[in-house]
């Protein structure tokens, strides 16, 4: 069982600079997030974009703006459920929360902010009716351990970044590695394609495009892929294989959450904005773009303000009755849970003669 | 000076709306849709209109003259679902008055 002070859902910009600001009161953290690094959609969706407004910041990569936040919030060490989705939560008789993942990894703490965004990435998964009862039997839409794929025959399927970057890893490790997409043309970094058209010049890699994955074969494994493709005259064939790793993206779900007993609006969890952004469950708070409230607006520096309130009313719930005033940080520094420390350097008093 | 044009939007239920759209607040479709709530929030617009998820995909029914296809909004296309020839990324579509009178319809949810 992890225990810590506010467990955190969603370790996207929102969930990390709170921990920050828990950090400021004293209070450790945990978070929980579904993907397998930190940053939320910022590292998902469009590391490599400029966002124009965070406040301070004239121009900012989201990548950049996640690497900053992770340094920023580090001295408070904290912990990571990385690549489980928060799957249930129950209220223990102290008023405090276990939080299970659907790993089974359990979570314990008295306040949990979900900083969700927009929900849980589920992946995008093709249109081929069988392929619920090839998952986990030869298909996955997720690269966990490539050693897994040691000595097997994968096809990929997709065109973006994700395909790319796994068939020319995969083309070391797999004994046979063939890419499939629906175009010639591919998206993704510049040097991902210019590699890809390397492996595939020296028969590492076998593209078939324009084509598209249309069936699955197989008992109790899958056997072969039923490809279709698109040339004059479009054609039917079989590859045999292991795996068949579809990558189309990811699309985020509320999922689970939606289950909590929370106010839900509009795909969002009610909170009072007033106060704290506490939900209608006394000790579960909820910020960032997960939350809704009159006016809200889905910005990243609305987040950390409601993160920042956040904290404030889970220090109250966890010291009931402790005296505390807001500090400046320029004034009292950062005391890391580390051991470290970060101040404002002396002023200098000197006489002159 | 006319400002708005009407979009007709059916929505993932088949209903049809009409709609007033603005010319001047550099709005694309997927905003418009947004604005006027005829998807659910969340699902819809989700990368904020970077072509980069095709949620706000659209079916486009009639020949209303459109911008071409820039290479981002066919790479994206080419790797949504329930794609079709008349398939376009509504938050592509910036909303100016050669739209007025533009048909759609929004592709299911994926």
């Amino acid at each position: 069982m992890i225990k810590t002070d506010i467990l955190i859902i969603g370790a996207g910009p929102t969930g990390l600079f709170a921990v920050f600001e828990a950090g400021l009161l004293k209070l450790k953290c945990h978070l929980i997030d579904a993907l397998p690094q930190a940053g939320g959609q910022c590292s998902e969706i469009y590391p490599k974009k400029p966002i124009y407004d965070i406040p301070g910041f004239p121009e900012i990569l989201a990548g950049d703006l996640t690497n900053n936040l992770l340094e920023q919030c580090k001295q408070f060490k904290p912990g990571f459920t990385l690549g489980e989705r928060a799957e249930t939560i129950e209220k223990q008789d102290d008023g405090s929360f276990i939080v299970t993942t659907n790993k089974g990894t359990q979570h314990q703490a008295p306040i949990v902010a979900i900083a969700g965004g927009l929900g849980s990435f589920e992946p995008r998964k093709p249109l081929i009716n069988t392929i619920a009862s090839f998952e986990d039997k030869g298909v996955e839409y997720f690269i966990k351990d490539p050693e897994v794929y040691r000595n097997k025959r994968v096809v990929i399927s997709g065109g973006g970044d994700s395909a790319l970057d796994w068939s020319i890893f995969l083309s070391n490790v797999a004994s046979k590695v063939t890419l499939i997409h629906r175009r010639n043309e591919f998206r993704g970094a510049l040097d991902s394609v210019e590699k890809v058209q390397e492996l595939k010049n020296n028969g590492k890699i076998k593209l078939i495009t324009p084509a598209e994955v249309v069936g699955l074969v197989g008992d109790d494994h899958l056997k072969a892929v039923v490809v279709s493709q698109s040339q004059h005259i479009p054609i039917e064939f079989e590859i045999e294989t292991d795996h068949f790793i579809p990558l189309f993206g990811l699309s985020p779900k509320l999922g689970p959450i939606a289950n909590w007993g929370l106010e839900i609006e509009k795909n969002a969890i009610v909170v009072n904005n007033a106060l704290d952004y506490q939900t209608n469950i006394p000790g579960i708070f909820a910020i960032g773009d997960v939350n809704t409230y009159p006016g809200k607006l889905k910005l990243i520096l609305c987040g950390f303000h409601e993160a920042t309130l956040m904290c404030q009313a889970a220090y109250q719930i966890i010291n009931p009755g402790k005296k505390y005033v807001l500090k400046y940080t320029t004034v009292s520094g950062v005391d890391g849970f580390d051991g470290t420390r970060k101040e404002a350097p002396k002023q200098i008093v000197k006489s002159i003669d | 000076m006319k400002q708005d044009i009407t979009i007709q939007i059916k929505d993932r239920e088949g209903k049809v709306h009409t709609v007033l759209a603005p010319t001047d607040m550099a709005m694309n479709l997927m905003e418009v849709v947004r604005s006027y709530e005829l998807a659910p929030e969340g699902t819809i617009g989700i990368c904020g209109g970077m072509a980069m998820c095709a949620s706000c995909q659209c079916y486009v029914l009639n020949d209303t003259i459109l911008p071409e296809m820039q290479d981002d909004e066919e790479a994206m296309l080419s790797e949504a679902f329930y794609v079709k020839d008349n398939s376009r990324l509504s938050c592509q579509l910036h909303i100016t008055s050669e739209l007025d009178g533009l048909q759609v319809e929004l592709a299911p949810e994926s």
